[in-house]
């Protein structure tokens, strides 16, 4: 039963954090919408884990963890680089790269 | 079917030439280093020499042959074979291709020589000795493959290597553009007969594939014909539905190629052009070989046209009609060799004459005297024009016997000989075909085909005696300060001159008629030889007639041309000044015929002028540039730019969160797909 | 008793999401809020049994994470600045949608079985257990993940350095 309820919370969560990502302009709140799905991931991997008795979701957890941690400092570090050279945090405004 | 003789020496007949041609090539094209001059004229020369002597043994080989199996043939390789077809790279040699090969190397061989005199005088930057005497050995092997190959595609390899070489030979001096129109006309008119020849080829394999007795080679043929013999086709509605012989068809077919070739109505504008070419040209190709293939033909399809009446009487009245326009055009002509080519067409049209009307061993006979007088009256004219140096116009020559005595001696001898004066070559075969048309009772008609003929033989006396006077005889019409500078030729050019001019004597002499045979008291059996030699290679059509028929028809022939001589000697020698008034007088039709009947005008504007603006606007603006370029070309281009810059743009905006949704979007695609 | 524990902390992760998505005027609050779901997080994860991982999540990702970037907000010292009009606002509704859907698809999915939890031992979830499944089973990957942490630490040093004028 609360597996289940684990699941679903996790699904709305990843939810939440995928329309942040998509929607909001600001580049840290985006950098944060992404830290919301990973945590909805390490929610809906430890629940199975708790389902079916098997560490590895545990030790998936854990990875994803560093991972995120990882990914956070340099992504913070490229935002301190950019909002440099551009005065801005806006997404909009670092479009370089297309045709 | 009976198996003639393998004689290997035939390949080198043809073969000879072809490597003359091939060293003329490799010398000039590839290595870029010319021959000598000796060099040149002896390769150039030895080779149809060395054909002619190797056709001669030949023809001595097939003479010891008996009548039924009295051919020699020589196989080099298998060209085409497909299951149970084979058409080879074989030669045949029986009556028929031994007198044509004869008259080809022989006559090929005497205008080598004179080239050498000939082009030796020319000057100018494009002439080219050795590339002259490449293309002359390139078109002999033409020619003798033509004439000795077979099988209807060898004989169609030749027909259209000669049609290229007269290409190259009309068009030698190309530094001026006229020559090389002239060369494209021959070869494109050439080129419309040659469809017809195909159709025919095609038509005539189809209808034996029918019987099961599919084949090209000639001897196959000729015993398979007689199965397809009574079949009929019928027309569709919108070309009258009428129910005609399919071997009719295939005749007219084939015939369409022989009026190409040998320039009947309608395509025979070609040959009057031809005359930009150097003169040894205009005698050997468009006097007396090449043009005569188109008789060859037909005659070596006889077994074809004698199945084909209707086809038949085609021929028959295309070639008096060619004869007859030729002629009258002839009469009002001032330059030489443009009286010449009308002359030729107008022979050609009796040669043709006489194979319609079944007579095709008449018709090889006068191609064989026509080859010797022709070509005698070309060489003489082309030392006329030596002698001029390079003036053409009648209007300017006259009482040149004085100042070339022996170029005027055996001109005369030419023009005596194809007016027909009695016991020189040109009266034997003229009479043979005026007999073939007497006597021509399958032809609807023929009575006045005959009449018309002879009148037209009178005309041909006539406008040949005109030339002959206007040249040679009669007050000096010649600039002055030319007047000096005339002289006889080289010994070079009055050889060969000699030579025809002896043959044009004594050349008849191989096939009177029993009725006219000068000999007397000889086995009538032992006379018409030529007729008797070349019966086993066509197909027989022997009518009986009384000796004293003959020799009335004969005289009636000799006086008609003594009259027409007579009126050119009245006109041109004895009232100098009344063919001027005469002129004045029908100016309108002077004008009509002078200008060749407008013919040339009337094909520029009813095909040449709407083809080009066809080809200019609607194939050229409207589908070459317009449909592929603009629109298949350049309109996929631009869809394709449209669909970029338009569409697919957008999806590269730079900016992350677009790429966001798209990975998203591609995501949950692969989501679905991987939980079914 | 779990279960209404388990709500509660399920609506303040939810309303803590919230927070830091519909905050657009002030960065640092919305910065807080997700602290405030990452601690949440935390006590479910305890609530699965999972105790070494929710003692870890909050330290790591409410003590380290949110920190950081609360640090990279403050250095910025950003704004509310006014931002130029929005672009993609197509292709962005039509995220929104497409989010939407799977969200409900997802929830839609799961009532299908999952049948009873796994009966597991009373030390399931706890440091010794993990560790030992970590430093056994998962060697390989605890040692890349070593390594991935050195990758970050050498971007992050040459990224956030000050060019030597």
């Amino acid at each position: 039963m609360l597996v289940e309820k684990a699941v679903a919370l996790s699904a709305i969560l990843f939810v939440l954090g995928t329309l942040g990502a998509l929607t909001r302009r600001n580049l840290i709140v985006i950098l944060m919408s992404i830290e919301l799905m990973l945590n909805a991931v390490n929610l809906a991997l430890v629940a199975f884990s708790r389902q079916w008795g098997d560490l590895a979701g545990h030790v998936f957890v854990l990875m994803v963890i560093v991972v995120a941690a990882a990914e956070v400092a340099v992504g913070l570090g490229i935002v301190i680089a950019l909002f440099r050279n551009r005065e801005s945090v806006n997404v909009e405004d670092s479009s370089l790269l297309k045709w | 079917m009976v198996e003639g003789q393998v004689y290997p020496l035939l390949r080198w007949i043809v073969l000879l030439p072809l490597f003359a041609a091939a060293v003329h090539g490799v010398s000039l094209g590839w290595l870029r280093q010319p021959l000598s001059r000796t060099a040149t004229i002896a390769l150039s020369c030895g080779a149809p020499i060395l054909s002619f002597v190797l056709a001669f043994v030949s023809l001595i080989r097939l003479a010891t042959l008996p009548p039924d199996a009295r051919f020699l043939t020589d196989t080099l390789f298998t060209w085409i074979g497909a299951g149970s077809f084979s058409a080879d790279a074989a030669f045949l040699f029986d009556p028929l291709s031994a007198v044509m090969t004869l008259v080809v190397t022989g006559v090929g061989s005497l205008i080598h020589v004179y080239s050498v005199g000939y082009m030796d005088d020319d000057h100018r930057d494009d002439r080219g000795f050795q590339r002259f005497f490449c293309f002359l050995n390139l078109f002999l092997f033409s020619m003798l493959a033509l004439v000795l190959g077979d099988n209807l595609l060898l004989m169609f390899l030749g027909w259209e290597g000669v049609g290229l070489c007269s290409y190259l030979l009309i068009g030698f001096w190309y530094a001026d553009r006229w020559n090389a129109y002239a060369g494209s006309k021959a070869f494109i008119v050439n080129r419309i007969g040659d469809v017809g020849f195909l159709i025919g080829i095609f038509l005539l394999f189809w209808a034996l594939a029918g019987v099961d007795a599919a084949t090209v080679n000639f001897r196959e043929l000729a015993v398979a014909l007689p199965q397809i013999a009574d079949q009929t086709v019928t027309l569709p509605s919108w070309l009258g539905g009428a129910s005609w012989k399919l071997t009719t068809l295939i005749g007219i077919c084939f015939f369409l190629g022989a009026v190409g070739k040998s320039a009947q109505i309608p395509l025979y504008v070609w040959l009057p052009d031809a005359m930009a070419g150097p003169t040894p040209v205009s005698a050997l190709i468009h006097a007396a070989t090449m043009v005569t293939a188109g008789v060859y033909m037909v005659c070596r399809m006889s077994f074809l046209y004698a199945e084909a009446p209707g086809a038949s009487a085609l021929i028959a009245w295309t070639g008096l009609a060619t004869a007859v326009l030729a002629a009258a055009i002839a009469i009002a002509q001032t330059d030489i060799k443009k009286v010449l080519a009308y002359s030729t067409v107008s022979q050609l049209g009796f040669m043709f004459v006489a194979a319609g009307c079944g007579a095709y061993s008449a018709a090889i006979f006068h191609v064989v005297t026509h080859a010797f007088f022709k070509a005698l009256l070309f060489l003489g004219s082309g030392a006329v024009i030596l002698a001029m140096h390079h003036e053409q116009d009648t209007d300017k020559m006259g009482g040149l016997r004085q100042l070339i005595p022996w170029t005027h001696r055996w001109f005369a001898i030419g023009v005596l000989a194809i007016a027909g004066f009695p016991g020189m070559s040109g009266f034997f075969s003229k009479d043979e075909i005026l007999l073939s048309a007497w006597l021509a009772h399958g032809v609807p008609g023929h009575r006045a085909l005959y009449a018309i003929a002879l009148v037209t033989a009178g005309v041909t006396a006539f406008y040949m005696f005109r030339l002959h006077f206007r040249t040679f005889l009669g007050e000096s019409r010649v600039a002055p300060e030319l007047r000096a500078r005339v002289h006889e030729p080289n010994r070079w050019i009055l050889a060969p001159l000699a030579v025809l001019g002896v043959l044009s004597v004594v050349g008849g002499w191989i096939g009177p008629s029993a009725a006219l045979n000068p000999i007397p008291g000889v086995d009538p059996a032992q006379s018409n030889s030529l007729a008797n030699f070349l019966a086993p290679s066509l197909a027989s059509t022997h009518h009986e007639v009384a000796f004293a028929t003959e020799r009335w028809l004969a005289a009636l022939a000799v006086a008609v041309a003594g009259a027409g001589a007579l009126l050119a000697a009245w006109l041109y020698l004895w009232r100098p000044g009344l063919p001027a008034r005469l002129r004045e007088a029908i100016a309108p039709v002077h004008r009509l015929v002078a200008n060749k009947l407008y013919v040339d005008e009337a094909y520029d504007a009813l095909f040449v002028r709407p083809l080009v603006v066809v080809s200019e606007n609607v194939l050229y603006r409207g589908v070459d540039a317009g449909l592929i370029d603009r629109v298949a070309v350049n309109g996929s281009a631009n869809l394709v730019r449209g669909l970029a810059s338009g569409v697919l743009r957008h999806f590269q905006s730079g900016l992350a969160q677009g790429y966001l949704v798209v990975m998203l979007i591609g995501t949950i695609l692969v989501a679905f797909m991987v939980m079914g | 008793m779990i279960d209404f524990l388990f709500y509660l902390f399920a609506a303040l992760a939810v309303a803590g999401a919230l927070g830091m998505l519909l905050n657009t005027r002030n960065a640092v609050a919305g910065a807080l809020s997700l602290v405030g779901t990452m601690v949440s997080l935390g006590a479910i994860y305890v609530l699965l049994e999972a105790y070494l991982i929710g003692v870890l999540q909050i330290l790591i990702y409410a003590g380290a994470i949110v920190v950081l970037f609360l640090f990279v907000v403050m250095l910025l010292n950003l704004r509310q600045d006014e931002f130029s009009p929005e672009r993609l606002r197509f292709t962005k509704i039509l995220g929104v949608v497409i989010g939407a859907f799977v969200g409900v698809e997802l929830l839609l999915l799961l009532p299908a079985a999952l049948g009873p939890p796994a009966v597991i031992p009373p030390e399931f979830g706890g440091y010794r257990m993990v560790g030992t499944a970590l430093f056994t089973d998962w060697v390989l990957a605890f040692e890349v993940t070593s390594l991935l942490l050195l990758a970050a630490m050498v971007g992050a040093v040459i990224l956030a350095k000050r060019r030597i004028d």
